[in-house]
C-alpha cells in the first residue's frame, strides 16, 4: 500500500531501454559479422578485435581516471567503437594499428569532444580514416592465405566480373566484418526488430546509391553490376551499423532521409569517379560533419508557428 | 622588468604572447609550411627578419604616417622588406626557397608582423619595437620550429633530416599532411595551457599572461590590436543600429498601413 502512495515527481514510467543495453545490443548484432570474419579470415581477425576492443576500453577507463570523471566503460559504448574499428580493418594489420586506431577513436573522436554524445563523428570510422591516410599500405593490405588479395570492388574497378555468390556469403577478400552481406544483414535485422535502428537511413542510403549507380555507373541496369555494388566493400555495414549511429545522425525524420540520400550520393561519386574503389567511410563522416546543418533546414515547426498571417 | 625594455620584449615574444601557441597569429604558415623542423626554422627566421626590420621602420616612421592611411603605408613597409628578403633567400639559401615556395610572398599578409606594427610598433620607441619584432619573430621560430619536429618525427622518423627512429619504425604519414598540423598544434596548445594553469596553481602571479584575445573582453580595448578600432567602430555601431530601427518602423508601419 505505501509503494502505491508514493508520491514523486516525474517521470513515473521508466523505460527499460538504457544505452547499455542498446550497446549491448549492437555488439550481438556485429556478432555473426565478426563470427564471419574469424571464420573467413581465420585467429588473427580474433586477435586483432580483442585488441582493439580491449584498446578503446582502456583508453576511456585510463582518460577518465586522469581527468577524474566519472567512469563509464559500463555503457559498451567503447565496445561498439572497438568491435565496429577491428571489422573495419584488414586481418593482416599488425596489432599496433589497431591499438593506435582504438586510442585516436576514443581519445581524439570522442573524449576530446566530451565523451559520448558528444562526439562530433563516428568514432570508429573516424579512426578507420585516420588510419587509412597514416598507413595507407598496412590498410589496404588484403593478401591472406586464402585470398590473392584485390577486393572485389577493386577487381571490379579494373572492368573484371566478379563472383556475386561469393560476395553476398563473404568468400572474398576485404576488410574483417565488411565481407559477408548475409552476415551483416542478419545483425541489421535483428536490430530492426528490437526497434533500435529503423530503415530511414539505411534504406535511403542505399536506395540512393543505386540510383546513382544506375545513372552514372555506365552499366545502366545490368543487375550484376548492381549487385555487385550492394555486396562489396563496406556499404551494408556502413548503411546499418555507421551511418545509423545515435549520436552522429540526425534526430529529425526528413533530416535522416536526406542525409541517408546524401550518403548514398557520396558513395557513389567517390566509387565510381574516385581514385579508389571504396568510399564508404569517407562519405559517412563527411556525412556526420553535415549533420548539424541538415537538422538546421529539417528542425519541424513548433506548433502555431509561421502559421496564415493575419 | 621595466616595461618596454629589450629583455621584457623578447621573454613577452617569445613565451608571454606567443604569438602562434598564445595569440595564435598567423596560422597560415604555421600549419602550411611545418612538414619538416627545418622548414619550420627557415620561415620563422625568414618572419622574423622582416618583422624586426619592419617594426623599426615603422615605429620610425610612426610620427609621419597619417593615421588614415596607416594600413596601406605599413603593408607598403612590409612588402618592401619581404621583397628583400625574398631576393636575398633565392640567391643565397635556394634549397629553402623551393620549401617556403609561395609561403615566402605571403610573409606580407601574415598577421603577426602586420598586428604588431599596428599594436606595438607604431605607437612605441624604435629600440623597443626592434626588440619587440625579435622576440615574435622569435617565439614564431621557436613554434614552428617545434611543430616541424613534431611531425618530422612522427610523419617521416626524422629530425630535421637526420632518421633518428629506430628501423622498424613505421612513420604515421598523416603528421606530415594537413591534418598531422592541426592535431599537433592543438596538443601544444593544449599543453602549453596546462602549463600555464600549474603555474596559476602555484600561486605565481599569471594575471598579466592573457590568454590570446579570447578570454578577457574587458581589457581587450587595451591590449593594443583593437584600441584604435574600437572608439571609431563604437560610433558608427550606434549610429547603424538607430537607423535599422527606424527603418524598422518605417517597414512596419507600412505593412500595418497596407493590411488595412
Amino acid at each position: 500500500m505505501s509503494d502505491l502512495m508514493k508520491v514523486s515527481s516525474n517521470p513515473h514510467i521508466r523505460s527499460r531501454v538504457t544505452t547499455s543495453n542498446i550497446m549491448l545490443a549492437v555488439v550481438i548484432a556485429l556478432l555473426p559479422a565478426a563470427g564471419f570474419g574469424i571464420y573467413n579470415f581465420g585467429l588473427d581477425a580474433l586477435i586483432l578485435m580483442l585488441v582493439t576492443i580491449a584498446s578503446t576500453v582502456l583508453t576511456e577507463y585510463l582518460y577518465e581516471k586522469a581527468m577524474h570523471k566519472p567512469i563509464t566503460i559500463g555503457d559498451f559504448s567503447a565496445v561498439v567503437t572497438g568491435l565496429l574499428l577491428a571489422l573495419n580493418l584488414p586481418s593482416t594489420a599488425p596489432w599496433w594499428v589497431a591499438v593506435i586506431g582504438g586510442v585516436f577513436a576514443i581519445l581524439v573522436v570522442k573524449m576530446l569532444f566530451g565523451g559520448l554524445g558528444q562526439n562530433f563523428m563516428n568514432p570508429a570510422l573516424g579512426a578507420r580514416c585516420f588510419l587509412l591516410i597514416s598507413y595507407t599500405s598496412i590498410m589496404c593490405n588484403f593478401e591472406t592465405d586464402t585470398y590473392t588479395g584485390a577486393t572485389p570492388l577493386a577487381v571490379l574497378k579494373s572492368g573484371e566480373s566478379v563472383n556475386i555468390l561469393d560476395m553476398v556469403i563473404g568468400r572474398t577478400a576485404g576488410t574483417i566484418g565488411e565481407t559477408s552481406m548475409i552476415a551483416i544483414v542478419i545483425g541489421a535485422c535483428f536490430l530492426i526488430l528490437l526497434g533500435i535502428i529503423d530503415l530511414r537511413i539505411p534504406g535511403s542510403y542505399i536506395i540512393s546509391f543505386i540510383i546513382f549507380i544506375i545513372l552514372f555507373g555506365g552499366h545502366g541496369l545490368d543487375p550484376a553490376f548492381i549487385s555487385a555494388h550492394l555486396a562489396g566493400g563496406g556499404l551494408m555495414l556502413g548503411a546499418f551499423f555507421m551511418a545509423t549511429d545515435y549520436v552522429t545522425r540526425p534526430i529529425t525524420k526528413k533530416g535522416q532521409y536526406l542525409y541517408g540520400i546524401f550518403l548514398g550520393i557520396l558513395t557513389g561519386i567517390f566509387r565510381i569517379f574516385g581514385p579508389s574503389a571504396e568510399g564508404v567511410s569517407y562519405a559517412i563522416i563527411i556525412g556526420n560533419l553535415l549533420v548539424p546543418l541538415i537538422e538546421k533546414i529539417t528542425l519541424p515547426k513548433a506548433f502555431g508557428e509561421g502559421g496564415e498571417k493575419s | 622588468m621595466k616595461q618596454g625594455s629589450a629583455v621584457e620584449r623578447l621573454k613577452n615574444g617569445i613565451i608571454t604572447e606567443n604569438p602562434t601557441f598564445v595569440l595564435t597569429l598567423g596560422m597560415c604558415p604555421t600549419l602550411a609550411v611545418t612538414t619538416s623542423a627545418i622548414n619550420g626554422l627557415g620561415m620563422g627566421l625568414t618572419t622574423m627578419a622582416v618583422l624586426a626590420l619592419s617594426n623599426m621602420f615603422i615605429s620610425m616612421l610612426r610620427k609621419i604616417i597619417p593615421d588614415k592611411v596607416r594600413i596601406p603605408a605599413f603593408i607598403v613597409v612590409i612588402a618592401s622588406f619581404v621583397t628583400v628578403v625574398e631576393l636575398l633567400l633565392k640567391a643565397f639559401i635556394p634549397f629553402l626557397y623551393d620549401a617556403l615556395g609561395l609561403y615566402i610572398p605571403l610573409i606580407v599578409v601574415n598577421c603577426i608582423i602586420l598586428g604588431r606594427a599596428e599594436a606595438y610598433a607604431s605607437k612605441n620607441g624604435v629600440i623597443s619595437s626592434l626588440f619587440d619584432g625579435i622576440g615574435m619573430g622569435l617565439g614564431f621560430t621557436v613554434a614552428l620550429t617545434i611543430i616541424g619536429a613534431v611531425r618530422e618525427l612522427i610523419g617521416a622518423g626524422e629530425l630535421f633530416g637526420y632518421g633518428v627512429m629506430p628501423e622498424s619504425y613505421v612513420p604515421c604519414s598523416i603528421f606530415v599532411l594537413a591534418p598531422g598540423a592541426f592535431f599537433v598544434l592543438a596538443a601544444l596548445t593544449a599543453i602549453q595551457n596546462k602549463v600555464k594553469r600549474a603555474g596559476e596553481k602555484k600561486g605565481k602571479d599569471m594575471s598579466k599572461i592573457q590568454s590570446g584575445c579570447g578570454s578577457d573582453c574587458m581589457n581587450c580595448k587595451d591590449s593594443g590590436c583593437s584600441s584604435r578600432f574600437f572608439e571609431s567602430k563604437a560610433d558608427d555601431l550606434e549610429i547603424e543600429e538607430i537607423t535599422d530601427e527606424e527603418e524598422n518602423k518605417a517597414v512596419e508601419g507600412k505593412e500595418e498601413g497596407s493590411n488595412d
